[in-house]
């Protein structure tokens, strides 16, 4: 796999995941709530889809619902021929905030899909993987003892060690300060150009979309919609100086402007 | 009840937030404590000495009568010499104190993971838990007694009664202590409800439960030995009744040394435990 990847992606390649028409409403006590709206997206295979929207707008619960961890209240969403109604061995989750068990040690966090899978860990991979995020030797720390950045790292390891074809990833960066934020997304950028996973990526900073999607999935809230899904064509690998350049902010300005035209904002 | 009282004692429900925090506090104060310096050992140990000796020269100097207070050497007298008679009824107390309380803590422990499942149920149960929690279980003794006669039977029962709730209401505090992206985490890579339970939930409650555990053993002790008095025919408890009618304190007070080393020897076996399982949360 190389950078080309994401350019060749096109529309007459089959669809990796599949939402169809997929409606979630909320009931609370002042009544439901429309946290998704008719949404239908085809993810390609191997691409990496943003999902950009405000706080509201659904997309969280849309990604959750990819993760098999909610359920629709209409719609379908599905991964090849597979119904996503539960939990899929092809996708692993990344949520905010790395998400690791204090009471274990980095080792035996990421060894823990393989106890729940009651497999022995791979342990030749998890090998690889520390090395290749700049983990190796850190697996008796605990989380506590780590940086965000590194937690985060360690969990990237911690889904990535039982080989899924999908990543979805919960606004894994929003934690982080900016210079940690910016070497995460150049870290996941080359490992998605090594892996050719297929990356479904939830933010809110319209930077972060443009400078890692193939894709945008512009959302809107209340109720949560499609609003707009803007190809992103910049060459791979893209360096972190691309974004102060001239296109790159117009592409940033484009978007913008397409949230901001929203008519109740 | 006062206020002081009102933070030890979690109540279930709505304002569980905010009891937990007077929980949490109660639990690093029981559990963490500083860890201490050779030095500070050494001064630990000097104070001892020097309360003891202290108390040694008093009591002669004063020429304190024995029945009275009988001084440290005479204590340490007594519990050589008496040694024979009292280890039987040592091993009685502590047997009790054992099974009692695993009885209790088991049950209370797993009524504590089941009951956190069902907030309905939750809210039925808990006054029944707070009113066992609250009433000493002493004060059912005698009823015991006049069911199973002067046998272990009804103390042991009323240990189990007395330190279940508290690893109860201990544990059930831990459980309800969920964190929802830790479990989603856990069924995003296919984990079975036991499989979320015992590598999630547990050791997330696993501070709580120990403080449960620390507490309920506690009054575990308290109980046996009251039970002991009220209606035993042995065990440490029965002594010191036996002593103090007999007016022998040196040997009263060795009692007395004996309890106090079971005490602490349950502090300190939960102290280890949770400082190898619960150091993560400091």
């Amino acid at each position: 796999m190389n950078g080309a990847a994401g350019a060749v992606s096109d529309a007459h390649m089959p669809a990796k995941m599949r939402v169809e028409q997929a409606s979630k409403i909320y009931q609370t006590k002042s009544g439901g709530v429309h946290a998704l709206d008719n949404v239908s997206i085809d993810v390609r295979e191997g691409e990496f889809l943003c999902l950009l929207g405000p706080s509201g707008c659904g997309k969280s619960t849309l990604l959750w619902s990819m993760a098999g961890l909610h359920g629709l209240t209409s719609g379908k969403i599905s991964l090849g021929s597979d119904v996503i109604n539960k939990p899929h061995p092809e996708i692993a989750m990344i949520f905010q905030e790395a998400n690791l068990l204090p009471w274990r040690n980095l080792g035996r966090n990421i060894e823990l899909p393989f106890e729940i899978k009651k497999q022995p860990p791979n342990r030749e991979r998890i090998q690889k993987l520390l090395k290749r995020v700049g983990l190796e030797g850190f697996e008796s720390k605990y989380p506590r003892e780590l940086s965000g950045g590194m937690q985060q790292r360690a969990s990237i390891v911690r889904s990535l060690a039982v080989d899924p074809s999908v990543l979805l990833m919960d606004e894994p960066f929003g934690a982080l300060d900016a210079f940690t934020r910016d070497e995460m997304n150049l870290l996941i950028q080359e490992i998605w150009m090594e892996t050719g996973k297929t990356i479904i990526f939830i933010t809110h900073s319209i930077a972060e979309a443009v400078f890692l999607a193939d894709r945008i999935v512009v959302m809107s809230a209340r109720p949560g919609r499609i609003a707009n899904i803007v190809d992103v064509d910049l060459p791979r690998p893209r360096p972190v100086k691309l974004q102060t350049t001239p296109d790159f902010l117009e592409r940033v300005e484009a978007i913008k402007a397409m949230i901001d035209h929203r008519p109740n904002s | 009840m006062s206020d002081a009282l009102q933070d030890k004692i979690p109540t279930f429900g709505g304002k569980g937030q905010k009891t937990e925090v007077g929980i949490a506090g109660g639990a690093s104060a029981l559990m963490g404590g500083p860890s201490r310096s050779a030095f500070e050992i050494a001064i630990i140990a000097l104070v001892a000495v020097v309360i003891i000796g202290g108390a040694e020269l008093l009591i002669r100097l004063f020429e304190v009568p024995l029945y009275i207070f009988p001084p440290p050497s005479a204590i340490g007298a007594a519990l050589i010499s008496e040694w024979p008679f009292l280890w039987p009824h040592l091993v009685t107390t502590i047997c009790e104190l054992l099974i009692g309380f695993s009885i209790g803590a088991s049950i209370g422990f797993v009524l504590a993971a089941v009951i956190t499942q069902f907030p309905f149920a939750e809210k039925i149960i808990t006054p029944y838990i707070l009113l066992l929690v609250t009433t000493p279980m002493l004060a059912l003794v005698p009823l015991l007694v006049l069911q199973f006669g002067f046998g272990w039977e009804p103390r042991i029962i009323a240990v189990a009664l007395a330190s279940g709730p508290m690893v109860m209401i201990n544990s059930a505090t831990g459980f309800r202590r969920v964190d929802l992206a830790k479990i989603a985490l856990a069924k995003s890579f296919g984990a079975s409800t036991l499989q979320i339970f015992t590598k999630i939930r547990i050791p997330m409650a696993m501070p709580m439960i120990m403080v449960g555990m620390m507490i309920g053993s506690i009054f575990g002790l308290l109980t046996t030995v009251g039970a002991e008095m009220v209606g035993g025919a042995e065990g440490l408890g029965n002594r010191l009744n036996y002593y103090s009618s007999m007016i022998r304190m040196p040997q009263f007070f060795a009692v007395i040394v004996l309890l106090a080393t079971i005490g602490i020897t349950i502090y300190v076996i939960f102290f280890l435990i949770g400082k190898k399982w619960t150091s993560w949360e400091s």
